[in-house]
């Protein structure tokens, strides 16, 4: 597969780094477990309802960007790689949300 | 004298050049963009051919030509043909032959990748028009709205071939997205910074950004589209509460974005033949740059102004209505640059600097169409009447089709080694300037007089019999001029004025650094870049570096029949889905399997 | 002069970047996968609470089991990335069993989803039931095909390391393995708030 190249400074950072590397994926691991167990927890309590729209939110987009961060590898990598990946998500997102408020008549009338 | 073999190696199959097995198994960029160009335009023919059949129907009213189904058929594959088997494929012919070229490549970052692209986009094309065999073409629009497209409005095939169909040229298109993005980013030659790059090149990345975002959305709301006729699903059925307002949002979140895919290409095409037939650098190429972008990122915003008349509130009709009023000032920054560039040049009025002239001043006639189109107010008066046609045409036929013919003209002498004839381009030129304006200037004047657009006939009380029997006359005269253009090829293969001169035109790009035609490899070495105009600044140099004799051994990438191979796969578990049941698509899904491991695997060292 | 020298591709030869062509290529599809599963969440969202008729989610979702499912799929993205240092230090061996637990953890998630499926058609869901059976089933349809995708590819490498290979130099073809099956992670936890979550 000599057209894939060999991972260039990934692979040598990723030498130096294998023992502390390791360590972080287990703990961002174990994150995202209580990240998870956090958001069924939260929804089985009705106090927090009329905010939970927010609150889920939120906590998944930390396992999102944990996920994407440090499994996926964007922190670290070369920008490009960042760029490639945000620029259709911002507009998948923008579209979604803008979509959304039309269907559902909040951007509607004055 | 060593390096005299030890030039290309290209191992283990023997690779003829010559004879159809080379071209099918063929992984180079320079050939699967002549493929796509001439698939494109044999396509540009039939989808002429329907609008000659639509205009033959309304030349008069109350006509007979057709009955009301193949009318249906004809205004729905014209639109179907033309914007997805020949505006985009065309497109992506330059791109292929061109950027790596413009760049300073040997080849895309995925050649087998891109092969796969051209034969699921021919036998996508073929599947599409297959379906006129059997009197059953796509009728319900190119943008089939819901709920026509259910099993109960439209029961025949026609809406299944059109929902497969088009899904399998979206996974051609998504996939030469993803090989063009890749390509710019990572194989520009030593020197060629983002900011050197060629408009075309520029324009080519913008385009895939926007190919790729947007035909996913295509492509689910197909499925969609496919599910409910064949499996039962319920997304547009009003009973179950499915709303087809979704799937205008779902399919003009796609369909904005890809009338700037058809047009950004062509934008950049302009951008890069203006300079080189004017003598003069590209007027504010920053700002090129940047309005293409912007463009781009705009261009995903506007979507609903082609629901004005859906009753989504006036906030949300303020809010497309300015954003489509903004993106005209991008595109205007452009007009006023290309003028820019001309004037004070040594403008030379060959043919593709005529093609230029018309794409601009025609493009901007259609945009200001356009602007109309933008107040909401306008709109409603607007929408469904032939105005809206007319605009379209202009920025199409206007903008698109005339900077295509353009680019045509201008790289026929580095593809062929041959000029195609002056006389006759001007000839081309002028019908389609005279037929262009004959067929749509008046198509303002019906449609604000109220003659609706996907009907067809029209009474005789409207009193428009004349002026569509003058539209029609124009139709034909834009079809001679295509016809010339016929002839014009064919008369430059058998006598046409040759040439060996790298840089006929005196232009200032990085594809001219090369033979005519360009060697397989493009480049003997690849030139070290060092400024924006390298055939303008320093065309010794580059000659020197890219052409004579390779340096160092070069390593090509190997033909390949996986990709035609993975493609059939492709096909068939799209096009087995008309069989309603789960599991034929699988066998498709299988063979496609098969051909990704045995590409996967395949030794290409 | 040798003649066999330099076996080097247009691509190896030289990038613009020093990256490696399929790792780029590849996030460029991610990102254009991110508009794919976009639509398919959003329509479920727009559709949400429409339904004319049931079932309806309140009535079917299991909440303990897909937390468990969910669960499973992100542990199942940490083996992948344990599986790729592995790869990355040279050590086949390991990187053989990290991949072929990610495998299973997937197959598993699969299992999980095959059984909510069938239990949803008992309870009276098919996909034509209604907007939330069409929605649901096409959605999380789609991102299972995606997951059996991936455990091919995942045994596919670990049947390379099999005969042999998996050597460092195939550290960004499983690289890229690992980025396809964190995306399909990331797909789940976003499917897994906004579909089920919401639903309590």
């Amino acid at each position: 597969m000599a057209e894939l190249g060999t991972g260039g400074n990934d692979t040598i950072a990723a030498k130096e780094q294998a023992g502390s590397g390791n360590r972080l994926y287990w703990l961002v691991a174990l994150v995202l477990t209580i990240l998870t167990l956090a958001e069924v927890a939260a929804v089985h309590i009705p106090a927090l309802n009329p905010v939970i729209v927010p609150i889920l939110v939120v906590l998944s987009a930390v396992k999102f960007v944990l996920v994407v961060m440090f499994y996926m590898h964007l922190k670290g990598d070369h920008r490009v790689y960042t760029a490639v990946f945000v620029a259709p998500l911002t507009l998948a997102v923008g579209a979604v949300i803008i979509m959304m408020l039309i269907i559902f008549k909040v951007l509607a009338y004055v | 004298m060593a390096t005299a073999e030890a030039t290309i190696q290209t191992p283990a199959l023997a690779a003829p050049k010559t004879g159809i097995w080379s071209w099918i198994t063929t992984v180079d960029h320079k050939r699967i963009g002549i493929m796509y160009g001439v698939t494109a335009l044999f396509f540009f023919f039939v989808g002429g051919l329907e609008a000659l059949l639509i205009r033959i129907q309304l030349a008069k009213p109350e006509n007979a030509f057709v009955s009301a189904d193949v009318f249906n058929q004809l205004f729905t594959m014209h639109g179907t043909t033309m914007i997805f088997l020949v505006g985009m494929p065309i497109a992506v012919a330059f791109f292929n032959y061109l950027v790596p070229l413009q760049i300073g490549a040997r080849d895309v970052a995925f050649p087998r990748l891109n092969a796969l692209s051209y034969w699921i986009y021919l036998f996508g094309a073929l599947f599409l028009n297959a379906s006129f065999l059997l009197g059953a073409a796509p009728n319900v629009g190119w943008f089939g709205y819901a709920p026509l497209t259910m099993n109960e409005f439209s029961p025949g095939l026609n809406v299944d071939f059109w929902s497969i169909g088009i899904q399998i040229l979206g996974v051609a298109s998504i996939m030469g997205g993803v090989n063009f993005i890749t390509t710019i980013i990572n194989l520009r030659a030593p020197g060629m910074t983002f900011m050197r790059m060629p408009l075309f090149t520029w324009t080519t990345f913008v385009t895939s950004f926007l190919i790729i975002t947007a035909l996913p959305v295509l492509g689910i709301s197909l499925f969609f589209i496919t599910f409910d006729r064949f499996y039962g699903t319920q997304f547009f059925n009003p009973a179950a509460g499915g709303q087809s307002v979704l799937w205008q949002h779902l399919f003009w979140i796609f369909g904005h974005p890809e009338v700037y895919i058809l047009i950004l290409p062509a934008f950049g095409i302009v951008s890069d033949v203006i300079p080189a037939h004017t003598r003069k650098p590209l007027f504010g190429y920053a700002m090129m740059v940047y309005s293409s972008v912007l463009i781009g990122f705009i261009g995903w915003g506007v979507w609903a102004h082609h629901m004005f008349g859906t009753g989504m509130g006036p906030i949300a009709d303020a809010f497309f209505s300015i954003s489509t009023l903004i993106i005209a000032i991008p595109t205007g920054v452009k007009v006023f640059n290309w003028l820019a560039t001309m004037w004070g040049g040594a403008i030379r009025f060959t043919t593709p600097m005529l093609f230029c002239i018309g794409m601009v001043a025609f493009f901007t006639f259609g945009g200001i169409s356009g602007v109309h189109h933008g107040v909401p107010p306008a709109s409603l008066q607007q929408t469904d009447t032939y105005y809206v046609v007319a605009h379209f045409h202009y920025v199409l036929f206007g903008g698109l089709i005339m900077g295509i013919f353009a680019g045509l003209y201008h790289w026929w002498p580095k593809l062929t080694g041959r000029f195609l004839s002056e006389r006759l381009g001007k000839l081309n030129f002028w019908l389609f300037v005279i037929g262009m304006n004959m067929t749509f200037f008046p198509m303002h004047v019906v449609g604000l007089l109220g003659m609706p657009r996907r009907v067809f006939t029209y009474p005789a009380e409207l009193n428009l019999g004349h002026i569509n029997m003058i539209i029609t006359i124009g139709g034909f005269l834009t079809a001679l001029g295509a016809l010339v253009f016929a002839i014009n090829v064919i008369r430059t293969f058998r006598k046409g004025e040759r040439t060996t001169d790298p840089n006929p035109w005196g232009a200032h790009t990085l594809e001219w650094a090369t033979t005519t035609p360009p060697q397989v490899y493009n480049f003997a070495n690849l030139p070290v870049v060092r400024s924006r105009e390298p055939m303008w600044d320093h065309p010794e140099e580059m000659l020197a570096q890219t052409t004579g004799e390779p340096k160092a051994p070069i390593h090509l990438p190997p033909p390949s029949y996986w990709p035609i191979f993975t493609a059939v796969g492709v096909i068939l578990a799209m096009a087995l889905m008309m069989t309603g049941k789960w599991w034929p698509p699988l066998i498709g899904a299988a063979w496609v399997g098969i051909g990704i491991i045995n590409w996967a695997y395949e030794p290409i060292d | 002069m040798n003649h066999t020298a330099v076996a080097q591709g247009p691509n190896q030869h030289h990038t613009s970047t020093g990256l490696p062509m399929f790792k780029l290529g590849f996030w460029v599809f991610i990102g254009s996968e991110t508009l794919l599963f976009g639509t398919l969440i959003s329509t479920y969202m727009i559709y949400r609470g429409e339904s004319v008729t049931g079932p309806f989610p309140k009535d079917i979702f299991s909440i303990p089991l897909t937390t468990f499912s969910a669960f499973v799929l992100l542990m199942s993205s940490l083996t992948m990335v344990l599986a790729l240092a592995a790869v990355k230090r040279g050590d086949r061996k390991l990187g053989m069993r990290w991949l072929l637990t990610t495998a299973a953890l997937g197959s598993v998630f699969l299992g999980f989803q095959a059984y909510e499926f069938t239990h949803f058609a008992a309870e009276g869901l098919t996909m034509g039931s209604n907007l939330f059976g069409s929605t649901f089933y096409l959605m999380t349809g789609f991102h299972g095909a995606h997951v059996s995708i991936g455990v091919f590819w995942l045994l596919a490498l670990w049947l390379e390391g099999l005969r042999g290979g998996l050597g460092q130099d195939s550290a960004v073809r499983v690289e890229v393995c690992g980025l396809y099956w964190h995306f399909v992670d990331i797909v789940w936890i976003a499917i897994f708030t906004f579909v089920y979550l919401f639903e309590v």
